[in-house]
């Protein structure tokens, strides 16, 4: 009864090719439009406004044991930065670095890492889940941003932590750089790590300091930070998306 | 089985003679089932592309556990020193240049999991592919919820999806009609065939929600509802291997219903889904479901 001639079972074939073809085109225009993309941010908005009243704002990130170790914890983007300041600060084992805290504060700070490790810390051990696909699982130990920020003071103006990073992006001098919000900075997990798996952080995953921020994707956690500005804004900061990534059109919530 | 003239004979004594018409598919339903078939369609493709970024899948929490890789692709060299596309699944592996690992893009053969006439965007592209998919999940997800909201409260689930006690005693006849590709005429072609409903019941019930589920398991915003819960699940990346895995159910049960689509009359069916008119054929009255009386 199913009989169906050669020509017939072409023209078929032809049609889906075609089908599938402009699909397949369509999309690629569309991805390339001006105004599709923003139609397409919707997404963002929603899961980052469902998440938030879904889950509680002090919601903690899932934390494991010993065993749960991944071997070697991957390194991923830059894992040296080229930039001659940084060697530099590297080879007298950042001795001389300094954390700048400023921005909309009263009280503008520069934190050596010896303060740092002098401040209240945590220990944790989680899951990086990168934008990738991949999950790795390590032991951080870290002083409290939300410690850091306090003794700062920050202005009631304050909406937006930017961490200013030493790896050099590109040519033109565009460094790694990367924001969140006070609310994600002062939670309990978000921790400026100095220590990986019971050892000072290594250079190939952010030395001397990165940021954990638990609850969101792992470009969020930016690698080798120099400085930590509190803004209003961040529209006049790299391309005006609030990070590195976030330019090349990356979400600023990366919460899935 | 006897048991099934009652419920033949009630349908045979109100078929009209000849052809006619028959309202079968609500607008909801017709709506619902094309925004549904746009929104998988694209977040299949999107979704693979996705996948590209990191074309390997692992079971538990960590990519570094000391577990064996459940499928890995992949480039590498034959021992011509040519390039070749590799696929892994646990420890057998695969040559497939052309399509997985290894394939043609706009001309060039270019290192890549799936090729790029099944991915949104076509070229590497993750931030892009991301944009897509989590709007089109969205729009799953509200679609969805308005097709299960109006399936209960409309009685569309008891009255059309939810099989009957006669369902139930044909479904061996059933199987046996579909691997011979008979299928009903008449009065019986006006209602779903009880592994027709079975079917749907598991896509709407069952993949469907696993595919959120497993979607949701891998925002670590998502996993601090109620810590350790996706551990339900296996882990992180265990939930990834199964949003793949389950991916691929629903393309299967796309294939299928599709082909059934076909063969049971294409342009019947596809105007039924788009006006909601089905044209019933008339069939011999005594072979609707009462497959013993002969």
């Amino acid at each position: 009864m199913i009989s169906v001639d050669t020509s017939r079972r072409r023209v078929l074939r032809n049609l889906l090719a075609g089908m599938s073809g402009m699909l397949l085109s369509g999309c690629d225009a569309l991805s390339r439009s001006e105004w599709f993309p923003k139609v397409l941010n919707v997404g963002e908005r929603l899961s980052q406004s469902i998440q938030n009243t879904i889950s509680p704002r002090r919601s903690m990130a899932q934390e494991f044991g010993e065993a749960d170790l991944s071997p070697t914890f991957r390194s991923n983007g830059t894992s040296n930065p080229g930039d001659p300041i940084y060697q530099a600060l590297a080879q007298n084992a950042f001795v001389d670095w300094r954390l700048q805290v400023d921005g909309l504060v009263e009280q503008p700070m520069a934190f050596s890492l010896a303060q740092l490790r002098a401040l209240p810390a945590r220990t944790q051990i989680t899951r990086h889940d990168c934008v990738e696909g991949w999950s790795a699982i390590g032991k951080w130990k870290g002083a409290n941003l939300g410690k850091v920020l306090s003794l700062v003071r920050p202005n009631p103006s304050a909406r937006y932590a930017v961490f200013h990073c030493a790896d050099p992006m590109d040519d033109v001098n565009t460094r790694y750089y990367e924001s969140i919000d006070m609310e994600e900075a002062y939670h309990p997990q978000t921790i400026l790590a100095y220590e990986l798996n019971d050892s000072a952080l290594p250079i190939a995953n952010g030395a001397p300091v990165r940021v954990r921020i638990e609850r969101q994707l792992g470009y969020k956690m930016a690698k080798y930070i120099m400085r930590i500005e509190l803004v209003n804004s961040f529209a006049a900061i790299g391309a005006g998306h609030g990070g590195y990534w976030e330019d090349q059109g990356y979400e600023w919530y990366a919460g899935i | 089985m006897p048991g099934n003239e009652s419920d033949v004979s009630l349908d045979s004594r109100t078929e009209p003679p000849g052809r006619y018409w028959y309202a079968r598919h609500s607008l909801i339903v017709r709506i619902s089932h094309w925004i549904n078939a746009l929104a998988l369609t694209l977040l299949f493709m999107s979704g693979l592309q996705i996948f590209n970024a990191h074309p390997n899948l692992y079971w538990g929490q960590s990519s570094y556990s000391q577990r064996p890789v459940v499928l890995a692709i992949g480039a590498g060299m034959n021992a011509g020193g040519q390039p070749i596309g590799v696929t892994r699944i646990l420890n057998h592996v695969f040559d497939t240049t052309g399509v997985l690992g290894l394939s043609r893009e706009d001309g060039q053969l270019a290192a890549r999991g799936f090729p790029s006439w099944i991915t949104i965007p076509g070229s590497r592209w993750l931030a892009m592919a991301r944009r897509w998919h989590l709007f089109f999940a969205w729009l799953l997800v509200f679609n969805g919820s308005i097709y299960l909201i109006y399936s209960v409260l409309g009685r569309h689930l008891r009255r059309d999806l939810v099989p009957t006690r006669v369902d139930w005693r044909s479904i061996g006849r059933s199987i046996l009609d579909h691997l011979r590709f008979r299928h009903p005429v008449g009065a019986a072609s006006k209602r779903y065939n009880v592994l027709q409903k079975l079917t749907y019941l598991v896509v709407i019930f069952g993949l469907l929600p696993l595919m959120i589920l497993t979607g949701w398991a891998m925002s670590p915003r998502l996993d601090s509802i109620i810590p350790g819960w996706i551990s339900v699940l296996g882990g992180r990346q265990s939930a990834r291997t199964l949003h793949f895995l389950i991916a691929w159910t629903l393309v299967a049960f796309v294939l299928v219903h599709v082909f059934e689509v076909m063969i049971t009359g294409v342009w019947n069916n596809l105007r039924s889904m788009i006006t909601g008119r089905y044209e019933v054929a008339p069939g011999p009255v005594t072979r609707d479901v009462s497959h013993d009386q002969r």
